[in-house]
């Protein structure tokens, strides 16, 4: 019976650290697997070039990723930009200030927002928040704008990552210990001040794993941000400039590039690079995570 | 309900009046009652606290010796579950009347509570934190202030060189005497203790024990202890709650020789705890 018992535990664990090495190898496979697919282009170019080079004419012959890199980056950190100070002052709102009913009243609405089909988002996003910018906004800054745009994908990205951004903070929020609250009040402090120099301070490491999160998954959002972007291939000098991030450049070309074999590859270095600037964002942040939680000891 | 005739709910009500052995009265509590959604944590609590002395608040777990101390700190009031009837004066103030700022209550009433709760930030920061809170901003009084208390608290020479250092690398002893100078800091009248030596070692223990004696020269002191001996080694009056209720109170010598109610003498002697 003992026996037994101590082969069940055994295999039990066994089992579950093979599940779990799964999960590694299948990150593995698809970061080797991108990579060997995109083997072909960087023969023919240097890495160097195919990173730095504007210019985007398959037909020619010509790959540089230069504009889809940056379009990434503009519209992912424009979002997050958008989007955090928004979800601070939510989330803040809910677990310091709102009553038990009042919470348990946004909950859902926080649940579905994000619940709904990216998609969905992209629709809104066009009818909406495109001709907003083009008729509204832009005209005080610029003279002609079609509305497609860095802002467009950064306004509609940034409601995107709200929910989930929200949902984290609150989660951070409420692993601070009463106690460490209940100290500041006792002393005398607002909930403002409490908030402010205790509760943010504390939460801070939490506070970036929920950016790194979100704009992980900016950087991968597809279809809503292709929507309403513009698509087009330039290096965008100003919000209202369209752009053409990694993921809709590929979902963009799939179909065609079977024709031609070096658009095929260049396609799929365009899915390493975006697999790479995902990878090191969460290394570099978890790097600087560590540094902090090792100087303040939070 | 300000300006009460003092002499005659004395009189009346007031059965558990601590007489007070050199000077004034400080806080006075008139017919308190807490309740926590449906239940009736304290019952008609009538007290009068003598200042400039150490109270000792004992009696079994659960008999609602935090409640009664997070009442007279309005804690509460984060809570809206809690309901609270009846007034505590607080130098001849209720501090449950309607004009009266939460946070001046708080500034009064420093807390010590059961396991010591340093701020996330340095040393320095956690006891400079109540004073920046309130106002003050001049760094050289600061540091003057910081230093005086970690003194105060016989820390200055432990911390000395890392001052600025997390509070949180401290021991837990030590932590406990920085979260007393911390709340010394914000300058207040009266020292609230949540069983603050349960979580401490003997040695760590006698240093809080004998920082209460110091302050109650200056403050007066109310502490909820589970131990019967610490309240024997150091209060001047000793108060027996149970189920809510105030069973006795009376001068420590008399509370222990001569107990006047059953209860008590079963609880002294350990019948229950």
């Amino acid at each position: 019976m003992h026996y037994l018992r101590k082969i069940k535990d055994r295999s039990a664990r066994h089992v579950m650290l093979g599940i779990a090495v799964f999960a590694v190898l299948f990150l593995l496979v698809i970061a080797i697997s991108l990579f060997i697919k995109a083997l072909p282009i960087m023969r023919e170019k240097s890495i160097w070039v195919l990173l730095t080079s504007g210019s985007w004419r398959p037909f020619k012959g010509d790959f540089g990723f230069l504009p889809f890199i940056l379009s990434t980056l503009h519209v992912s950190l424009l979002a997050i930009l958008i989007a955090l100070p928004l979800s601070l002052l939510t989330s803040i709102y809910l677990h310091t200030y709102a009553s038990r009913n009042t919470r348990s009243f946004f909950q859902p609405f926080i649940d579905v927002l994000s619940g709904i089909p990216s998609v969905i988002y992209g629709v809104w996003g066009t009818l909406t928040i495109v001709p907003l910018i083009a008729n509204k906004i832009a005209p005080n800054f610029v003279e002609f704008s079609s509305g497609y745009s860095v802002l467009a994908g950064g306004m509609v990205l940034a409601v995107m990552i709200l929910p989930l951004l929200i949902s984290i903070l609150l989660e951070v929020f409420r692993s601070i210990p009463q106690e460490m609250t209940d100290a500041s009040m006792q002393l005398g402090a607002t909930k403002w001040q409490t908030v402010k120099k205790v509760v943010l301070r504390k939460s801070f490491p939490g506070i970036l794993a929920a950016v790194v999160l979100s704009v992980s998954r900016a950087f991968g959002e597809t279809i809503a941000v292709l929507m309403v972007c513009g698509n087009i291939t330039e290096i965008p000098h100003s919000l209202f400039d369209a752009c053409y991030p990694l993921p809709a450049l590929i979902a963009n070309n799939y179909g065609e590039m079977l024709s031609m074999p070096s658009y095929e590859s260049a396609l799929m270095l365009a899915a390493f690079l975006l697999f790479i600037i995902i990878v090191l964002f969460n290394a570099l942040s978890r790097v600087i995570l560590v540094q902090i939680e090792k100087r303040y000891s939070l | 309900m300000k300006d009460i005739d003092m002499e005659t709910w004395q009189d009346k009500k007031v059965k558990d009046a601590l007489q007070p052995v050199t000077s004034a009265v400080s806080i006075r509590i008139k017919q308190l009652n807490v309740y926590i959604r449906d239940q009736h944590i304290l019952k008609d609590i009538d007290l009068i606290l003598p200042e400039k002395s150490i109270i000792c608040i004992i009696g079994p777990s659960g008999c609602g010796k935090s409640t009664f101390l997070k009442a007279l700190n309005r804690m509460h009031d984060e809570t809206p579950e809690v309901k609270i009837t009846g007034n505590i004066f607080v130098d001849g103030e209720d501090i449950y009347s309607n004009h009266v700022n939460v946070i001046d209550i708080r500034k009064k009433m420093g807390l010590l509570s059961q396991r010591p709760c340093p701020l996330p930030m340095s040393i320095f920061d956690n006891v400079a934190y109540g004073p920046r809170i309130h106002g003050l901003t001049r760094r050289k009084v600061l540091n003057q202030t910081v230093i005086q208390y970690l003194q105060y608290v016989g820390l200055w020479e432990e911390v000395r060189g890392r001052i600025r250092t997390p509070a949180t690398r401290l021991s837990i002893g030590q932590q406990q005497r920085l979260c007393l100078a911390r709340g010394l800091a914000v300058e207040p009248e009266f020292i609230l203790g949540d069983e603050a030596t349960s979580a401490l070692d003997p040695i760590s223990t006698k240093k809080i024990e004998e920082l209460f004696l110091n302050l109650k020269e200056k403050y007066t002191i109310i502490l909820v202890t589970h131990t019967l001996r610490q309240a024997k080694r150091i209060a001047d009056h000793v108060v027996f709650m149970y189920m809510g209720k105030i069973i006795e109170s009376g001068p420590t010598d008399e509370f222990f020789n001569n107990p006047r109610k059953q209860l008590t003498k079963d609880y002294l002697s350990g019948s229950f705890s």
